[in-house]
């Protein structure tokens, strides 16, 4: 557990995944420092929905190799991430519809007694407990995510953008030290996107590293110092925002996409 | 006036005991969506195995520990729980229509055991002599009635309280959370393959106990009392009575065994013996007609799943009721 100090708090190497014979993501390789907010963008079909499902564990690479915490997790399924203190959101937000916010947000919290189901008979006190707790940590990460006012409504009658902060909710609920973003910005309204990027940053400056897929270019070079491309499935180039969206290679990849 | 009182107690023991199997089912299919088309199966094993323990012994077959009926009902909900847990250990991790497959074969497989097992089982003459509880009050009709239908009451309030509480748990808000996203109950650290077997045998348990208690109440068991039928029964009740709803499970136990003891009542006066067997298939016509009809007029059965829906963000607010005043 030493080991991983100093070294990236998520590893990718080699990592490469076909569908139906046609490669989505190609021998792929990214590292994420500790406390870092990288980017990562590309065109559409780029690959990096693909590369998040790998990295997250809900989608096997063909080959490849994935580290979280210096940690060899390349085998093991999306349901042991988050205890690894690997959390991630969805590009399509996926709240469970006709649970409360303050409901849904419980359900990230990890080691609940009472989610075992000898503890949920014969242990209730111990049970109560860890629910009171958790509620509590529930109720402040609600507050911060600005959704204190739908605190026991349905998760279904959430805007998109409020879909977006409910999953942020959820994952901080088991304090994760390392999060994947996928498009938080992306049909999002001004103000709320507004509110969406602060907490970022605040999340980044308690220490919880991010990865971050974006198309908003904007958000992107105010958020990070790094970002990688991705094109056709591979790393195109990588550096900072700014250097990197005056890359030849870089404008040529976007335009065709827009061509 | 005494008569209809004690005929209502039997009929209502009886009614109960498939309400302690329907439950088992409510728990695998309306909040985790387990399809389990071999209830008469695990029915089965939980009747047969508190038999076996509990009879007194007899030449010529196996078991006869003469043990308490409290041990057979135990033995008999773990031996149902545990083959629930096989079952669903070799068929969960597939796609879920296995299951069904897996289940329905396995209540065939029970059911030829049962009549081939001559030395254990008794072959298709069964096992009679089970003992009844309160069997010294035998003689004094009414409230030897009265008294295992106290019995079954308690059974079924203890069920119901023992599973709503797990519906309630955090462990039931998984499930919850499985049923309405599954990836992302994943990528929250939740395991379905492991939730969906402990619901699974948990249930399974519940059934098996549901059929020892059965098997008490009649006193004798053979195979034929667990052919699919009993399966078809079962899912009538529940749907009937609401899926998901642990209520509803209760509800319909009683309704659905209404309509089957009523008509069997009229089949057997209305039609001469010679033709009896026959008409009894009219009972099964009589209950998938109810079915329709609840369907048509209450899709999701007449106490439905909005019920425990409602009740939900409820039981969640209490503990953070409890919090405001520490604020
Ligand atoms: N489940 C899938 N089945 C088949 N093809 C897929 C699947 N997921 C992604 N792809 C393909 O892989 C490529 C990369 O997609 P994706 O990772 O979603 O890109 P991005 O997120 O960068 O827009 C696309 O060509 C897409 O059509
Ligand atoms: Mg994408």
């Amino acid at each position: 557990m030493t080991a991983h100090r100093e070294g990236p708090v998520l590893a990718a190497r080699g990592l490469s995944r076909s569908f139906q014979g046609i490669q989505a993501v190609g021998d792929m390789s990214l590292s994420l420092g500790r406390g870092e907010l990288l980017g990562l963008i590309g065109p559409n079909g780029a690959g990096k929905t693909t590369m998040f499902n790998m990295l997250a564990g809900s989608l096997a690479p063909d080959s490849g190799r994935i580290e979280v915490m210096g940690q060899d997790v390349t085998g093991e399924g999306a349901e042991r991430r988050l205890s690894r203190g690997l959390g991630r959101t969805f590009q399509i937000p996926r709240p469970f519809p006709q649970m409360t916010v303050l409901e849904n947000v419980l359900c990230g919290a990890q080691d609940q007694s009472g989610e075992k189901v000898m503890s949920a008979f014969f242990r209730p006190a111990q049970s109560r407990k860890d629910e009171a707790r958790a509620t509590e940590k529930a109720r402040h990460l609600i507050d911060f995510l600005l959704l204190s006012h739908l605190i026991e409504q349905p998760a279904s009658v959430l805007s998109g953008g409020q879909r977006k902060l409910l999953e942020l909710a959820r994952i901080l609920m088991a304090d994760p030290k390392v999060v994947l973003l996928d498009e938080p910005a992306a049909g999002v309204n001004p103000t709320l996107l507004e509110q969406i990027m602060e907490r970022v940053v605040e999340l980044n400056a308690r220490g919880v590293s991010i990865l971050l897929i974006e198309h908003n270019m904007e958000m992107i070079t105010r958020l990070c110092s790094r970002v990688v491309v991705m094109a056709l499935g591979r790393e195109l180039a990588q550096g900072a925002p700014a250097d990197v969206i005056r890359d030849p290679a870089v404008v040529r990849a976007y335009l065709g996409d827009a061509a | 006036m005494i008569e209809i009182l004690s005929y209502g107690a039997f009929f209502l023991t009886m009614a109960l005991t498939y309400a302690v199997i329907a439950l088992g089912l409510n728990l695998q299919w309306g909040q985790t969506g387990l399809f389990n088309v071999g209830i008469a199966g695990f029915v089965a094993v939980g009747a047969y195995v508190s038999a076996i323990l509990t009879t007194p012994f007899s030449d010529g077959r196996l078991g006869g520990f003469d043990l308490p009926i409290v041990v057979g009902w135990i033995g008999g909900g773990l031996g149902a729980g545990f083959l629930c847990l096989l079952l669903g250990a070799l068929t969960l991790r597939l796609r879920s229509d296995y299951l069904a497959i897996a289940t329905f074969g396995a209540a065939v497989v029970i059911q030829l055991a049962l009549l081939n097992l001559e030395a254990l089982t008794g072959g298709p003459f069964g096992i009679s002599f089970i003992p009844r509880p309160f069997a010294d009050l035998s003689d004094r009709a009414n409230l030897f009635a009265f008294a295992n239908l106290a019995v079954m009451v308690v059974l079924v309030l203890a069920c119901y309280a023992a599973l709503q509480h797990l519906v309630r748990s955090p462990w039931g808000r998984v499930l919850r959370a499985l049923r309405e996203d599954e990836t992302a109950a994943r990528a929250l650290g939740k395991n379905p393959v492991s939730y969906r077997l402990q619901a699974f045998a948990i249930g399974g348990c519940v059934m098996g106990l549901g059929g020892a208690a059965q098997g008490h109440f009649i006193g004798f068991i053979a195979p034929e009392n667990y052919l699919p039928t009993l399966t078809f029964q079962v899912w009538a009740m529940l749907i009937i009575g609401g899926s998901g709803n642990m209520r509803g499970a209760v509800l319909g136990a009683v309704l659905v065994w209404a309509i089957w003891a009523l008509s069997g009542s009229v089949v057997s006066s209305v039609f001469p013996a010679d033709q009896q067997a026959r008409a009894a298939s009219l009972q099964i016509v009589l209950i998938g007609v109810s079915l329709c009809a609840v369907l048509l007029l209450r899709p999701r059965g007449i106490l439905g799943e909005a019920g425990t829906l409602r009740r939900q963000p409820k039981a969640t607010s209490t503990p953070s009721e409890g919090q405001n005043t520490h604020d």
